[in-house]
């Protein structure tokens, strides 16, 4: 099957971990040697003036909000169903706002996918494949999303997408950003954070490129994850619904305000940055051979140490944490990652800065 | 069939079913551990027997393939001349009604635990057809005493309705409902719950069929009066949602005028009955496709009469 590589490039155990964090600016950016596979040269010049925007003075025009990405992670889908009938609570001035369903067969059969993880296709090998006929639902999907919002690493791209997703783990509000380097999706990401305050928001920085995947968001020149649970999957919760409700208004008010030439003065905004994915325990047979541990259970964000229990089998046996440093789990017992080997992924927590940021044009 | 219990008889023939719906992980992670290790379903008087009920839904993680296989054992169904095309689940009722059935005849199985999970705050819900079996109640009430936290009774019979569950296979028969939990999801602090009360269950069993009487109790139980639908559009859409302040309200009295939907636009509206009820399966994902919101439950307070022991058994 096409998707092969996305449904099972997930696991990468052990090896990254060793990786020393650099901190940012001695990083060469990450996307860059993930994107540029040698039979893509013509998309080098793109990218290169994509890492220059990174940067970015120039005002921030067209803006898509994606739900259904995952066809189960229904607060997105019903917020941009509703935003495609009512569209004043996400329109502001100086922008274009457009709500888009981004897998409809999947919403419509209330499943994550049909074939294979949109989530994980938006790379130059499904991007730029010669369609056959009997290709993946999601392939499909994901170039036209590539035509409708990209392309891709070049100039005509949508500059944001906001991309609405919802998890079965205890996550609360959660940013995922992409790439270190973007100052103006930091500054975006910080003015969230501190609307939302007291509620805590956490940000998932996903910049390792083995652990990085293709999203779907990625066609934008800003792409924003976000990511809001606890949230059975085919569900929708009013408290978790209002969250989500909340943090794409503040990120809207937030773009109209850059491109209003609101100064904002340089931040420092604390990240969780992914190091590896833990899969269960398992048999033989690939089954899993034990669970996530009650004590670890809805802990996401909180400090799981070495020796810590983070399984228990069904004989009453706990397995502990067999890392060598404290770290903090995230998607913990996430239903959609028992099929990707993941049941938690950990991180390290690295506060990134950026600088100071204002629109060049009012 | 009879719901009246087959008095003065012991229960040598009891199951236990997981993966009914092929994404509630409980019953699977645990029908699969016994299916390997089955010690734990052995009492003096009688061993369970585990078993996987839709496996094609559990290998795929869903509910179901063709239709809810939990709803399929009717007459209509079970009767029905089906061929190797014909929709799996009626094929597996089938088959199951062979291995615990036939419903509603002397040859059934004794006892059928069916176990499931909800996303909705049900707690370990105890489920059945009526609070005319007495013998279920018995268990219902022995599980009460006996494990800890609530577990409330759930009646679905309706008057009139055939029974349509695989429970109804045997001559008794009992649904561990435990809730909240994520369908896909494993969660640690349920599964111990759900092994706890199959346990339980099984050792009242065991009690019962060594000669323990069970004098008559006066006992809350929750009697279903018919679904209450999602605010939808006339083509289906959901125009709004479970307010948060009914959210994981199961089982607490709701009364008229109380909110229970919230609509995109902010909107709320608020619940129109005449009485107070008490809302079950509040936010059921697996009842969005029936537009289904939660159901209406009337609670009610039963006198159960007394279990006499089985006679003792000849040798």
């Amino acid at each position: 099957m096409e998707c092969q590589s996305a449904l099972q490039g997930q696991r990468k155990k052990g090896e990254e971990v060793k990786t020393a964090w650099r901190p940012p600016g001695a990083l060469t950016d990450s996307s860059v040697s993930w994107w540029c596979p040698q039979k893509c040269q013509s998309w080098q010049g793109e990218l290169g003036r994509m890492t220059a925007l990174l940067g970015a003075k120039s005002p921030l025009r067209r803006v898509a909000i994606f739900g259904g990405t995952h066809g189960n992670e229904l607060s997105g889908v019903l917020l941009v169903k509703h935003w495609e009938e009512d569209g004043a609570e996400v329109q502001r001035t100086g922008l274009q706002v457009k709500p888009f369903i981004a897998n409809p067969r999947a919403v419509q059969k209330g499943s994550r996918y049909i074939d294979c993880d949109l989530n994980r296709v938006f790379d130059p090998a499904h991007l730029g494949e010669e369609m056959p006929e009997n290709s993946p639902y999601e392939v499909v999907r994901a170039q036209e999303i590539h035509r409708l919002f990209g392309p891709k690493g070049g100039k005509d791209a949508y500059d944001v997408i906001l991309d609405l997703h919802n998890t079965t783990a205890n996550m609360g509000c959660t940013l995922i950003l992409e790439t270190s380097k973007n100052d103006l999706l930091i500054q975006m990401f910080h003015y969230i954070k501190s609307c939302l305050a007291p509620r805590p928001c956490f940000v998932y920085l996903i910049d390792r490129p083995s652990l990085k995947y293709a999203t779907t968001r990625s066609v934008a020149k800003h792409p924003v994850g976000v990511e809001v649970g606890p949230q059975p999957q085919g569900v929708l919760r009013a408290d978790i619904l209002d969250q989500m409700r909340r943090i794409v208004g503040h990120a809207l008010d937030f773009i109209q305000y850059f491109n209003e030439g609101r100064e904002f003065p340089a931040c420092s905004l604390e990240v969780y940055r992914v190091m590896e994915k833990v899969d269960y325990p398992r048999k033989e047979n690939g089954e899993i051979a034990a669970v996530i541990h009650p004590s670890l259970q809805d802990q996401d964000w909180k400090p799981l140490n070495p020796g810590d229990p983070v399984f228990l089998t069904l004989d009453g046996k706990t397995i502990p944490f067999d890392g060598d440093s404290t770290v903090y789990p995230v998607f913990v017992n996430e239903a959609a990652y028992y099929e990707k080997g993941e049941a938690f992924a950990t991180t390290l927590k690295v506060t990134l800065t950026a600088r100071s940021l204002n629109s060049s044009s009012p | 069939m009879s719901s009246t219990p087959s008095r003065g008889h012991q229960l040598d023939r009891v199951a236990v079913t997981g993966g009914t719906h092929g994404n509630e992980l409980s019953g699977v992670y645990l029908v699969k551990h016994w299916l390997q290790n089955p010690s734990e379903l052995q009492r003096g008087t009688f061993a369970a027997t585990p078993f996987l009920a839709n496996p094609k839904a559990t290998k795929r993680c869903i509910r179901y393939l063709s239709q809810d296989l939990n709803r399929s054992f009717t007459r209509t169904f079970l009767t029905s001349k089906e061929t190797q095309d014909g929709p799996y689940e009626v094929r597996q009722a089938q088959e199951i009604n062979q291995l615990f059935g036939p419903k509603g005849s002397a040859d059934a199985f004794d006892f059928i635990f069916d176990l499931h999970n909800t996303v909705s705050n049900m707690v370990a819900c105890l489920i059945l057809d009526s609070e005319e079996n007495v013998f279920t109640m018995h268990m219902c009430h022995y599980i009460q005493k006996h494990t800890q936290g609530p577990c409330p009774i759930y009646l679905y019979g309706l008057p009139g309705q055939e029974n349509y569950s695989l429970q109804s296979v045997a001559k008794n028969g009992l649904g561990l409902e435990l809730g909240p939990q994520p369908h896909g999801v494993l969660r640690a602090d349920v599964l111990s719950h759900m092994r706890a009360l199959v346990a339980c269950g099984l050792d009242f069993i065991d009690l019962f069929n060594q000669g323990t009487s069970f004098p008559a109790f006066d006992i809350v139980a929750y009697k279903i009066i018919e679904p209450m639908d999602f605010p939808q559009s006339p083509s289906g859409e959901l125009l709004g949602f479970v307010h948060p302040q009914l959210q994981d309200k199961d089982f607490f009295p709701l009364k008229p005028g109380d909110p229970i939907f919230q609509l995109f636009s902010g909107e709320e509206i608020f619940y129109e009955g005449d009485a107070t009820i008490y809302p079950a399966f509040i936010n059921e994902a697996a009842y969005y496709e029936k537009g289904v919101a939660f159901y209406k439950m009337k609670k009610c307070t039963f006198s159960i009469p007394p279990l006499e022991a089985p006679e003792a058994s000849a040798p």
